[in-house]
């Protein structure tokens, strides 16, 4: 294998930092596009997983679920930015703490 | 006589016809049916009774096969023999001297065709069940008249306490049925058949005398016999019976119905001999049950609790006589009974139409003048019932008095039962007639009975005034009995005994001679006479030893005991949805944070156990 070697490890490493970052954030934040953002970097510090791991063993399955996670944050994004504009329409806010009416 | 169908047919018809006319007949057509009917079906059974006793021939008829399931086919028949031949004569004629009778007493009621339609169903029923030539036909008609007469007891029904009247006499009864139905089953298994007279046969063949299976057949059907007739330990109903209205009281609770099971007994008679302990049974049965209800008559104060009291009392006797093998004794005072005991309500009923519904005799008072056919009528009703000599009641209960005497061992102490109650009898028809009819006028009545009225009173007036002197036509039917002659002595002491209840009646209540307010008055005196009045207390032992127990089951039973399990299973699932609903706090981050915090708890368990 040519070019730069990055042990699977670090980017294992940075993978699971990025999860948790977004993680935390989906958690902390209130705001909704700040925890759809969060959302899109828990899904992308995924795909760097696969990415590396796809890498590590020489396979394309990693690169083509790569592809899969792109097309589902698109869909994903589409659909939570819907959520989004309805929710603003509804609540007058974006804080998901307001629109919690369906509680038990 | 060809057309005996046409007799229970006539009043069965006329029912259907008044019952589908739900109410909405002229009262006019109704009562002219209701009453047309009856007379034309006692026209019928006078002609019929009228060949019977030319030729003495029994008549079968077989009208078709009601049902066949195996070996089982119970056919509609009749058998008309000289007993059937008295009870026809007896259901329909007195019958129609109680409907026409009706017609003047209901004629102000808004249910007049209720009141007939139910009334000619009774007497189709009684005719089925005295015509009936095998026993289940004769069940039919039993069931027959105990729901007529429920539903004429709480003819009047808004009165709550009617309904329970009818409900106590429909379920009381049914006790006694239920026993004579085991009755009815056990002799099918054992026998095969039900058709009397080969059942009689078959017995006589299968059993020997004092057979334990005789004897239990016999005890069943007694006690749908002591159900129906109102005797001991059974009677109760009877006295609350008496809500209905008077004339029902007349015809059912007096001349037909509660003396279907002295038939019962006459009809099987072959069987009981079979069976001497239950004749014995029977035999104590009457003496008991005539003196406990002597006793009560004297205490108490309606004018048709007295008379029910009394019927049961005559009842007694006609049990006596069955119990001691006088069963054309005990026919003939059957017939006498209903012509007698029919005048008295029948008379009574015309002193509560025309004293506003009056039922306490002292209220009444001085009626002598005032309604002269009563008075001659209800005399001559206690004269027979008190069996004064050369009344009809006279011949009846004196040869059942006789007979008594001349059983051997018992025979003494069952006559002496018979001649106490003849006694009490004697003071509690008299007390009765000089209370209502003698002494100073409480109450004025306010109009005199009509034509309808007075002439079947008058007619029963002969009735039981020479009763006596018909000749029953009931020679081949029961053994030729005929006691050994009794000294005459006992015969006079038969005839004084009545006579003295008479003169006690007339010292105490009319020439006030003798006095018993001392008695009265007394802590002692004052029980005694609650005690009778209450009719020995025996309703109130029922109420506590069974219906109490009863429905404080029931009550219980109304809480759904084996539901408790369900609910518990209901409260606990509502539990936990209250508890498992309140984790959804609608807040999305707490989900996540859950969420996320499950999924690393697993992932440790799981990569815990990989090592």
């Amino acid at each position: 294998m040519e070019g730069l070697q990055i042990p699977l490890q670090h980017v294992l490493l940075l993978a699971g930092a990025l999860f948790t970052c977004g993680l935390a954030g989906l958690i902390l934040r209130r705001n909704i596009i700040f925890m759809l953002m969060s959302l899109e970097v828990m899904l992308n510090s995924a795909a760097l997983a696969f990415i590396a791991a796809g890498a590590r063993w020489g396979q394309p399955d990693g690169q083509i679920i790569f592809l899969l996670i792109l097309s589902v944050a698109a869909a994903e994004v589409s659909v939570g930015l819907g959520l989004v504009l309805q929710i603003q329409r509804r609540f007058k806010t974006l804080d998901m703490d307001q629109a919690n009416r369906l509680r038990g | 006589m060809a057309g005996i169908w046409l007799i229970p047919l006539l009043p069965l018809l006329s029912a259907i016809a008044l019952i589908l006319s739900t109410g909405r007949m002229p009262r006019g057509v109704a009562a002219a049916m209701g009453a047309g009917s009856v007379g034309l079906s006692a026209a019928c059974v006078a002609l019929l009774a009228n060949d019977f006793l030319a030729d003495g021939q029994v008549r079968e008829l077989t009208l078709w096969t009601w049902m066949a399931v195996g070996d089982f086919s119970p056919r509609i028949a009749f058998y008309i023999d000289g007993l059937t031949v008295v009870m026809m004569s007896v259901i329909t004629g007195v019958g129609f001297l109680i409907h026409l009778y009706s017609i003047e007493f209901m004629w102000d009621d808004e249910s007049l065709c209720r009141y007939f339609a139910y009334m000619n169903l009774f007497v189709a029923a009684m005719l089925l069940l005295v015509m009936a030539d095998n026993l289940l036909l004769l069940y039919l008609g039993w069931e027959g008249v105990g729901v007529c007469s429920y539903l004429l007891v709480g003819f009047w029904y808004r009165d709550p306490n009617n309904g329970k009247a009818a409900r106590k006499a429909f379920v009381v009864t049914r006790v006694g049925d239920t026993a004579m139905a085991l009755g009815l089953f056990l002799l099918f298994t054992e026998l095969g058949t039900l058709d009397i007279q080969p059942l009689m046969a078959a017995a006589n063949s299968q059993w020997q005398v004092g057979d334990t299976l005789p004897v239990l057949a016999t005890a069943l059907l007694l006690g749908g016999a002591l159900g129906k007739s109102a005797q001991l330990p059974l009677h109760t109903w009877l006295p609350d019976a008496m809500a209905g209205p008077t004339p029902v009281s007349a015809l059912i609770h007096a001349a037909t119905m509660v003396t279907a099971g002295v038939y019962l007994i006459a009809r099987n008679y072959e069987l009981f001999l079979l069976a001497p302990p239950t004749l014995h049974a029977i035999a104590w049965i009457g003496v008991a049950t005539l003196l406990v209800a002597a006793f009560t008559a004297l205490a108490q104060n309606d004018i048709k609790r007295i008379l029910a009291y009394s019927t049961i009392s005559q009842i007694g006797y006609m049990f006596l006589a069955m119990g001691v093998g006088a069963y054309a004794s005990g026919i003939f005072h059957l017939m006498t009974h209903a012509f007698f005991k029919a005048l008295l309500f029948l008379a009574a009923g015309a002193v509560i139409h025309c004293l506003h519904h009056e039922h306490n005799i002292f209220r009444m008072g001085g009626l002598r003048s005032r309604l002269p056919v009563v008075f001659w009528s209800f005399l001559i009703g206690s004269a027979a019932l008190a069996a004064l000599p050369f009344t009809s009641g006279f011949y009846s209960k004196d040869a059942i008095l006789l007979s008594a005497w001349a059983l051997p061992d018992i025979g003494p102490w069952l006559w002496a039962g018979g001649l106490l109650g003849a006694l009490l009898t004697g003071i509690y028809s008299f007390r009765l007639v000089f209370i209502v009819f003698f002494g100073p006028a409480q109450t004025e009545p306010d109009r005199q009975p009509g034509w309808k009225m007075s002439v079947p009173l008058l007619l029963l007036c002969v009735l039981a005034l020479c009763g006596g002197w018909i000749s029953l036509p009931l020679t081949g039917v029961f053994p030729a009995g005929g006691h050994a002659p009794v000294s005459h002595s006992i015969e006079y002491i038969s005839i004084a005994t009545p006579l003295l209840g008479l003169l006690i009646a007339y010292l105490l209540f009319l020439g006030r001679q003798l006095s018993i307010a001392g008695l009265l008055a007394s802590p002692t005196g004052q029980r005694l006479q609650q005690f009778f009045y209450s009719g020995w207390k025996i309703d109130r032992l029922y109420q506590a030893i069974l219906v109490q127990p009863f429905s404080s089951l029931a009550h219980w039973w109304r809480n759904e005991p084996v539901d408790y399990l369900y609910n518990a299973l209901v409260s606990a699932s509502q539990w936990s949805h209250r508890r498992l609903a309140a984790l959804q706090t609608g807040e999305l981050r707490w989900y996540v944070t859950t969420m996320a915090f499950g999924l690393i708890l697993m992932l440790t368990i799981m990569l815990r156990n990989a090592t």
